[in-house]
This record gives C-alpha cells, structure tokens and sequence, in this order.
C-alpha cells in the first residue's frame, strides 16, 4: 500500500512548474485539490478528456426520441381529436406543432443526464465527506497529492517536493469535516 | 506579470489589491457576519409584502377568479401580464451565465452568480401567475401529459399554451441546475470556513462534499461549457414560445410573426434593467464595489442600448406593417393603441423603452450610478407597460363593437402583483444572506489574469 503525502503549494503557477519537474525525479503525482479551476494541468496528471458531453448528446438524441413517440402516441395513435378543424390524423402534418416540446425536451433531457451523470462520476451528492487535506484548499492552498511506494523514502519525497516550491508538506491528511 | 493573456488596454475587472485569500474574506462576508438594519428593514418590508401577496391569492382561490378585474373580452389581463414580465426578467440571467459564457465574456463572472438567483426567483413568481389564472390550481396536473383516466384529456401538443408548460418547466429546472452546480465549490468554500458545527453540516450537505480535485474541475468546466450550449438556445425558445401564446391566436396585435425576436429581446432589456436594480444596492450593501464595478455597469448598460433599440424598431415595424398590410382590424388595433383609451400606457411604454436607454449613448450617464440606478427602473416600468398595451389594449376592441369594454384590475389582482415583487425580494435577501453572492471560484481563476495588481494596462 502506498504511502499518500501532500504537497501544499500558495500559488497555482509555482505547482504547474513542480509537476514536471517532480516526475522527471520520479514522484508520483496522483491529483491536485484546488480552489479554483487550473487550466492545462489536465495533461500533467494524465487526465484524459472527459466524455461527458457524449453522455450529455445520447441524453439529448434520448429525450427528442421520447417527445416524438409521445407525441406521435398521445396526438395521432391513442386518441386523435379534430380541434378548431385542425385534425391529428398524420403525424408528419401535425409535427412542426410539436417541434417546440421536442425541442424542450431534448434540452431537459440533455442537461439534467448530463448533470447527474457529473455528479455520480465524480461522486458528488448530499451526504458525501469531502476529504479536506488541508482547510483552505477551497480558499487559496493548492494541494498536490504524492504516492510514495516505498515507505523508507518518504523523508527524500518530502525533500523533492519541498525543493520544487511547496509552502508545506503533510504526510497525514488533516480530516475536516 | 504571467498570466496576462488579454488585451491590455481594457480596464482590470477587478480592483483593489486582492489576493485568493482576501476575495474569499471579501465574498464570505455577508453570509459570515450578522445581517445590519438595513437588511433587516428590506426583509421586513419584502415578507410583509409577500404575505399581502398570499393573502390575495387564498382569496382568488376561495372566490374564483371572478375576484379579478378579467372579464368576457379582456380575459387575459393583469396577471399575464406578470407572467410574460417576470419570465423576461428571468432572461438576462440566463444570457450572462450562458450566452457570455460563450462568448467568453469575463466580467460575467461577478455578476452571474446574482443574475441567475433572479432567474430563478422570476421564474417561480411568473409561475404562480398561470397556475392560478387556471381557477383550480389543485387540477394543474391536468396540465401534464397524464392518460386519460387522470384528467379529462390527453393534454393538447398543437396548443402554444402547452408549449410553455413544457418551456417554462424546462427553463426552471434546468437554470435551476445550473445554478447549483455551479454553487458547489463555493458552498464548500463557505463549509470549509465555518467555525460552528451545524453551519458546518449544513454546508457540508448542501455542498455535496465538494473535494475540488482536478478531475472534478476538468469535469466541472465541461458540464458548465455544455449546459451553457443548452441554455443558450433554450433561453432564446422560451421567451419564443412565451410570444407563440399570442402570435398563434388571430387577435389583431397579437398575430404577428416579429413577436418572438422582438420577445426575447425585450426579455433581456427587461432582465438587465432589473439585474442593473438589484446590484447596484447590492454591491453598496454587501460593499463588492471592487468586484462589481462602474466597468460591469456600464457593459450591462451597453447591452440595454442594443436591446433597447431592438425593441424600438420592433415597435415602429409593428406599426408600419399595421398600416402596410392594410388590413384594417391591424390597423384599428394599432391606431386604438397609441391614441385609443389605454393611449397613456402606451406613451409610457414608448417613453420608458425606446428613450430613456438612448440617454445611455452618452458615457457620463452610463457610467453614472444614480443614472443608471434611475434609468432601469423606468426600463422595468416601461417593460411592464409593454406586456400591459400588447394584451389589454388588442384584447378589449376586437373584431365585435357589441363586446367592447374597458379592463381595470381589482385590488386583489394588484395585491398577487405587489406580493410577487415582495416574493422576489425575500428570495433575493435570503439568497444574499446563505449563498456567496459572486462566482468566488470562477473569479479567482481571472484575478491574475485582469485584477488591478496583475494586470499591466496600456500598450506594452
């Protein structure tokens, strides 16, 4: 079992330079927690894109296929009625009439799947425990967490880390909350 | 400095020498500290308000909607005309959050957070208006695509007005969402500060056990890049569909085809006007004039010219095309609205909206507080006329003499209105009292980017 430590860095500038540099030293950086979005570090913790916004299209092509067949099934197949000498006897000619809820649905669909679909993969629901290693680092801290597979060498991984401009490192998640 | 990637000649968005630190302390302040008078008189004055409201509306429901000034021929009166107005407000929210997004436009950022709190207040108090316009609010579920069994029918998909059950629901739920979302880093934000245990909790719950790893922002930035893709056409259908109630009818004044381009833009003039309403008091109250400053006023007051004009023409092509198309009902309604009896509301409309925003071509006004503060109540005045003159003033002379009549409301009718203004406020006072009322998170990635201390303006 791997020994996880944190590096704790003030600016988000300073631990973009230290990821690279860490790995050529052979670090293992896990995952950075940060108050705020950094952008490119994706790819210097091996994040591969997300695919969410396919999940999001499939919802979409979902919910259009529903409105369709409801409509089709509620308007033109279960009980057709002749309103203000409009009748629903073909779907095709009725259908420009139903493109708004289409439209409406496709869209609710879309977002609430994909919505759900962020909060599950990144397991974000009520009642979670968030695990804080560090109280600000919903504030300004930037945390970097570091795998040391090797008990014996933590004190060198420490160093190499406190080298590359960490403020501070702990070998113990500080549990908040 | 690094980071400096935009252009230097525009102004820094945010002032004062900030650090990460010091905009959580600022942004935190408001829900940390205890709430000063003033905030407890608004409150005050805003739920008495929302009680006169309810009180109103338990009186429709026992004694129908007969309680109201609607009659045979004005059978939309007052309370469409709330509805259409509050779900315009509810635009602009939408627009800053998603349409900006974008456009990648940053001064959004300080500003969204607010916007779509209103979206989501506006929504609900237009809401009401409809559901009890129906005179048996407890048949609503009538309304959703129940079997037979349920209601009397399946509901009717050639009808616009079912279309907006479906836009409106759509709307509300999914700003709703996101909103939320994005309220989750902050809300963890504010859990992670909190001395006392049950704030704590509380945050805790409500911020879903937010973690902020790099993963979950890479996530974050994607799902908030495709809501606002969704949004953006989503906030344009709704007001569309809104417009769809009327332009599908055949009532002269109603059925045109301008209507929906000219609803939306009116929705966003009327949404900014009321955005500009709220911050102004809210970055004095909540003392962010740092974060929301004369360069996002005057921005928001850019958009209000451009909106502003675009109602403008829409009115002045409504009134050429009356005339041109030579029918003469469209004519007659025309005419009948500018110099008919309702010929005050529409001089006010026509005052409010198309000349009060062109003041706003002068740079001394829009970027005057006072000014603009003065300027966007008229807006929403004259927005509230416009619903007013579109329904009342084409509905009360149709194609029948015999059953023309004139429409005055009832206190009760004013009383629901009033207690939605009250409702409003409520939600927003509360909101600004348990919620960060600015994107902290979302900020802070720009601080080094357009904050005062960062930032090197003039040609380098």
């Amino acid at each position: 079992m791997a020994k996880r430590i944190y590096g704790i860095f003030d600016d988000e500038e300073v631990l973009m330079h230290a990821i690279p540099s860490l790995k050529k030293d052979g670090v293992v950086c896990k995952d950075v927690q940060s108050p705020f979005p950094i952008h490119g570090i994706e790819p210097l913790l091996n994040i591969p894109r997300t695919r969410i916004s396919i999940a999001s299209f499939l919802y979409g092509i979902s919910g259009t296929s529903f409105a369709l067949w409801m409509t089709w099934y509620m308007m033109v197949h279960d009980w057709p009625i002749n309103i203000g000498g409009k009748p629903n006897f073909m779907f095709y000619m009725n259908l420009p009439a139903f493109i708004p809820v289409t439209f409406e649905l496709t869209v609710f669909c879309a977002a609430h799947g994909m919505a759900l679909t962020f909060l599950l993969r990144s397991k974000l629901l009520p009642g979670v425990t968030a695990p804080v290693p560090h109280p600000r680092i919903t504030d300004d801290k930037f945390v970097l967490h570091v795998d040391v597979k090797d008990e014996s060498k933590v004190n060198d991984v420490v160093a190499l880390i406190k080298k590359s401009g960490a403020s501070d490192v702990l070998l113990n998640s500080m549990q908040f909350s | 400095m690094s980071g400096n990637n935009e252009a230097v000649v525009r102004d820094p968005l945010i002032l004062g020498k900030k650090t990460y630190h010091q905009m959580t302390e600022d942004i935190c302040r408001p829900i940390e500290g205890k709430a000063n008078k003033m905030w407890w008189v608004a409150f005050s004055v805003a739920f008495v308000t929302m009680i006169w409201g309810i009180i109103c509306l338990a009186y429709t429901v026992g004694n129908g909607i007969g309680s109201w000034g609607a009659n045979k021929t004005v059978g939309w009166a007052w309370d469409i005309t709330n509805f259409v107005w509050w779900i315009g407000i509810g635009h602009a929210g939408t627009l800053i959050s998603a349409i900006l997004l974008l456009f990648r436009q940053r001064w959004r950022m300080s500003i969204n957070r607010s916007a779509e709190a209103m979206t989501i207040f506006a929504v609900i108090c237009a809401g009401l208006f409809p559901v009890f316009h129906t005179g048996r609010p407890w048949l609503d579920y009538w309304m959703l695509p129940l079997p037979n069994q349920f209601g009397s029918l399946w509901v009717n998909f050639n009808s616009p007005l079912l279309w907006d059950v479906f836009a409106i629901s759509t709307y509300f739920s999914v700003s709703l969402v996101f909103w939320y979302l994005g309220l989750l880093p902050d809300l963890a934000t504010v859990r992670d500060r909190c001395i006392n245990p049950t704030k704590r909790f509380i945050y805790g719950i409500l911020s879903f056990g937010w973690k902020g790893t790099a993963r979950d922002w890479h996530r974050f930035e994607e799902v908030s890049l495709v809501l606002a893709g969704l949004s953006t056409p989503l906030v344009l259908s709704v007001h569309t569909i809104v417009s769809f109630d009327f332009a599908t009818s055949i009532v002269p004044g109603w059925h045109t085809t301008i209507f929906p381009p000219y609803f939306v833009a009116g929705a966003i003039f009327s949404g900014f006007a009321m955005v500009l309403t709220l911050m102004i008091i809210a970055r004095k109250v909540l003392n962010l004039q740092e974060y929301i400053t004369i360069q996002h006023i005057e921005l928001m007051n850019k958009i209000i010219i451009l909106t502003g004009s675009i109602v403008g023409v829409a009115y002045t092509t409504e009134f050429f095309i009356a005339w041109y198309s030579g029918v003469q009902y469209e004519s007659y309604a025309f005419i009948n609205r500018a110099t008919g009896p309702y010929w005050w509301a529409y001089w006010s409309m026509m005052t409010c909206n198309v000349v009060t925003p062109q003041l706003f071509w002068s740079k001394k006004i829009r970027t005057s507080v006072m000014a603009t503060f003065i300027i966007s109540i008229f807006v929403n005045i004259g927005m509230w006329f416009e619903r007013f003159v579109i329904i009342v003033t084409s509905l009360h002379r149709d194609f029948l003499p015999s059953s023309w009549t004139m429409y005055s409301p009832t206190y009760i009718e004013v009383g629901i209105f009033v207690g939605t203004i009250g409702l409003f406020f409520t939600c927003f006072l509360l909101f600004s009292r348990v919620f960060p009322v600015i994107a902290l998170a979302e900020l802070k990635s720009i601080l080094k980017k357009t904050g005062n201390q960062y930032k090197k303006k003039g040609i380098l």
